[in-house]
């Protein structure tokens, strides 16, 4: 007995040391670790293995630039290039990325072929694919359109329209073009949603205006405890602005907002993130159980950081996934198409990998570049393995490929056991196979309501197939057998009662 | 000796059946009650009607008709975290209130002349609770032969039987106490203050105690300390 404690305490030792040096195997991969998680069904957190890993951060120094980065607010991405709107300093920097070398191709502080030709407080940049680039260029009120060359094309300037306050100063903040140059931008102190141009110039009104927004509270006191002065002097209730716009391939406008009370946060009425259509409605599809609003809980008293999530910029990679910055946590939260979140890293702080202000995210491919506005750097993120995965298996179900999809989510899975969309995606192949009872067990780990009501029913519909021919047999014996055999007993009695009648006569 | 002996265990088996026959009758007039709340509930309370085991036994089943509600309802119908969920715990939170609002219900009414006993109201509302448990229990197999967008058709029964059962309640609060519907509102909303007083003093209660104790707990230590 004795002997039997002392090997299964050996056993026990020698597994938990094999335990512990796999998980120092584990961390030890050369990179900085972040922790990265997701929600669960009971919107709990849970912990992930990490999606990205930061590849290198860029600061000044490496782009071997005379003045260093000043308050840089904006990033843009087209092709190898990558455009970094440097506020501060009044210029633009061009970044041409050739794997892992990043180097300064040129600095944009001025164009050509116009009376003011010197940028004055940039905000944001837009390149088309012919390298035609549109610069909201702040302070000179106008979106100016230039050539790969810097040569002037056309400028956008205040609406000359009575729907434009023309008291205010055009100061275009954000902007995006669409396929075919038409202008989207956001201006501050224009508060009606995004200002629109076309392609020639023209203006032509505004899109997806956020609604108005006011409490009860604020409704009751305006309306019957206030005096009439006090009503004039107190500003109207007005919708508010956008944050950042993003336009994806399809030509529809993602925009953030940062404007809201954290109540409308939790019923959804806030809609921190949109995706505008032409006539601005936000067709942004929700199918999870919460809405992309990231982080879902903010009261705790725990965490350094205090109020909800605010999304300061947006970015859509392949296949409709986005990731959103928040500038409260210094996070990045991805979704999907279907509105599935599918991680969330990243943190406030001074090391590699998190940041001090994040103000603006772009994408090349899968990787991500967040640019911190304080700390004046481009931060590279490339995704590991896991993150790769995720990413191919809703791809490979997006194409069709479903079974290839099935064995990519098995693959997350022996990554990340509690990843609510591999046990989804592996159910939604498996019922595409026919194969509903296992697809309705991985369903129901997922608890995934509507995909199991739907292999639920295609189920129930085989089995009363298949079972019809008992189960008639079983209602006549319940239903029909009664009926004929009191039939019989009925006509047994008339039969005695004509009897006794014959006999009494 | 023996014939004595036999006629006793005759006379206590004929009177354990009578017993028997009498608690299945009470048991089986629940149904009556449900179809005639009215005539029910007074005959239950004023005529003897029901009994408090059969009352008891519809409590019992009611919160096992919880648990297994809880325990083997499809997940497409119910959002239960079963990990966390403590069956114990469960039922006694519904035990609990039931029998704070009976005894606040009953230490009101018993000022403002009503005329039902404490053991009159809990068995009238033992019985209005027969609908929740006669609807619920088939339900928790339903839940597990439909699907989920064919919700509508449970989640109507679910209503219904809550809403039956307190329906039920309100008439057999009416007919024990022999109040006026008007009066057995107001009462109804009162007894919920009451039921909050009745927790509120148990807590008080229990607190005083723990602090009572804690005093004669350090009087002790102090003395043993002075002492050694």
């Amino acid at each position: 007995m004795k002997a039997n404690i002392r090997i299964l305490a050996l056993v026990m030792a020698a597994l938990l040391m094999m335990s512990s040096v796999s998980s120092a195997l584990a961390a030890d991969d050369g990179y900085a670790s972040s922790y990265t998680y997701n929600y669960d069904y009971w919107s709990d957190i849970r912990e992930s293995p990490d999606a990205y890993r930061v590849n290198n951060v860029i600061y000044s120094g490496d782009l071997s630039l005379e003045v260093p980065m000043k308050r840089p607010q904006s990033l843009f991405v087209q092709g190898d290039y990558i455009y970094v709107v440097d506020t501060g300093n009044n210029r633009i920097l061009e970044i041409l990325r050739d794997g892992n070398n990043f180097t300064l191709s040129r600095e944009i502080k001025e164009i050509a072929g116009t009376d003011v030709t010197a940028l004055n407080n940039p905000n944001d940049i837009a390149v088309d694919e012919e390298g035609n680039m549109y610069i909201a260029d702040t302070n000179n009120e106008r979106v100016v359109k230039v050539d790969k060359n810097l040569n002037f094309i056309q400028a956008f300037t205040k609406p000359a329209d009575t729907t434009f306050d023309q008291s205010l100063s055009f100061l275009p903040n954000k902007l995006v073009v669409d396929n075919s140059g038409r202008v989207f931008t956001l201006a501050t102190n224009v508060n009606k949603g995004v200002v629109k141009f076309e392609a020639n110039g023209e203006f032509t009104g505004y899109v997806g205006a956020n609604k108005v927004t006011y409490s009860l509270v604020d409704y009751v006191w305006k309306t019957f405890f206030m005096t009439e002065e006090q009503r004039a002097q107190q500003e109207s209730f007005v919708p508010t602005e956008y944050c950042n716009i993003y336009m994806d391939e399809d030509s529809f406008i993602y925009a953030t907002n940062v404007s809201f009370s954290e109540y409308d946060l939790l019923w959804d009425n806030a809609q921190p993130i949109r995706r505008l259509n032409g006539i601005g409605n936000d067709i942004l599809i929700k199918n999870d159980r919460y809405p992309p609003i990231g982080e879902l809980y903010w009261q705790e008293t725990m965490t350094d950081y205090h109020g909800p999530t605010k999304f300061v910029d947006i970015t859509v990679l392949e296949n409709d996934i986005y990731v959103a910055l928040d500038r409260t946590r210094g996070r990045l939260f991805g979704y999907d198409s279907q509105g599935f979140m599918l991680w969330a890293f990243g943190s406030l702080g001074n090391s590699e990998g998190v940041f001090a202000s994040a103000i603006s995210i772009e994408h090349m491919g899968k990787d991500l570049f967040v640019l911190d506005q304080n700390e004046g750097s481009i931060t590279v993120f490339v995704p590991t393995e896991y993150g790769e995965l995720i990413y191919d298996a809703s791809e490979a179900y997006l194409k069709g490929d479903y079974d290839g999809s099935a064995a990519l989510w098995e693959e997350v899975l022996k990554l990340n056991a509690n990843y609510n969309l591999a046990f989804i995606g592996i159910g939604r192949a498996l019922m595409r196979q026919e194969n509903f009872t296992e697809a309705m067990e991985y369903f129901e780990m997922a608890m995934d309501r509507d995909n199991y009501g739907r292999a639920f029913r295609l189920w129930r519909k085989i089995w009363v197939e298949e079972n019809i021919g008992w189960m008639a047999i079983a209602l006549a014996v319940i239903v029909i057998i009664p009926l004929v055999l009191r039939s019989i007993k009925k006509k047994k009695m008339e039969v005695e009662a004509y009897e006794r009648n014959q006999v009494v006569k | 000796m023996s014939a004595t002996k036999s006629l006793s265990k005759e006379m206590a088996r004929s009177a354990r059946k009578e017993k028997w026959e009498r608690y299945v009758a009470a048991l089986k007039y629940a149904k009556y009650v449900c179809f005639h709340p009215f005539d029910g509930f007074w005959d239950l309370a004023h005529e003897k009607k029901g009994s408090i085991a059969a009352a008891t036994t519809f409590l019992v089943l009611f919160l096992i008709t919880h648990v297994l509600k809880l325990m083997y309802t499809n997940f497409q119908f119910i959002t239960a975290p079963l990990q966390y969920v403590n069956v114990f715990e469960q039922a006694a939170s519904l035990l609990l209130p039931f029998l704070i609002l009976c005894l606040g219900n009953w230490s009101l009414t018993t000022l403002f002349d009503g005329k039902g006993r404490f053991s009159d109201i809990y068995t009238a509302m033992c019985y209005a609770l027969v609908p929740y448990i006669v609807i619920q229990l088939p339900l928790v197999f339903i839940s597990n032969i439909i699907a989920f967008d064919e919700a509508a058709f449970y989640t109507v029964l679910m209503s219904v039987s809550v809403v039956y059962s307190l329906a039920l309640a309100f008439i057999g609060l009416m007919q024990v106490h022999d109040y006026s519907p008007g009066k057995t509102a107001i009462f109804v909303v009162v007894t919920v203050l009451a039921a909050c007083i009745i927790i509120f003093l148990i807590l008080v209660f229990f607190s005083l105690l723990s602090d009572a104790l804690s005093f004669f707990v350090s009087i002790y230590r102090e003395v043993a300390f002075r002492l050694y």
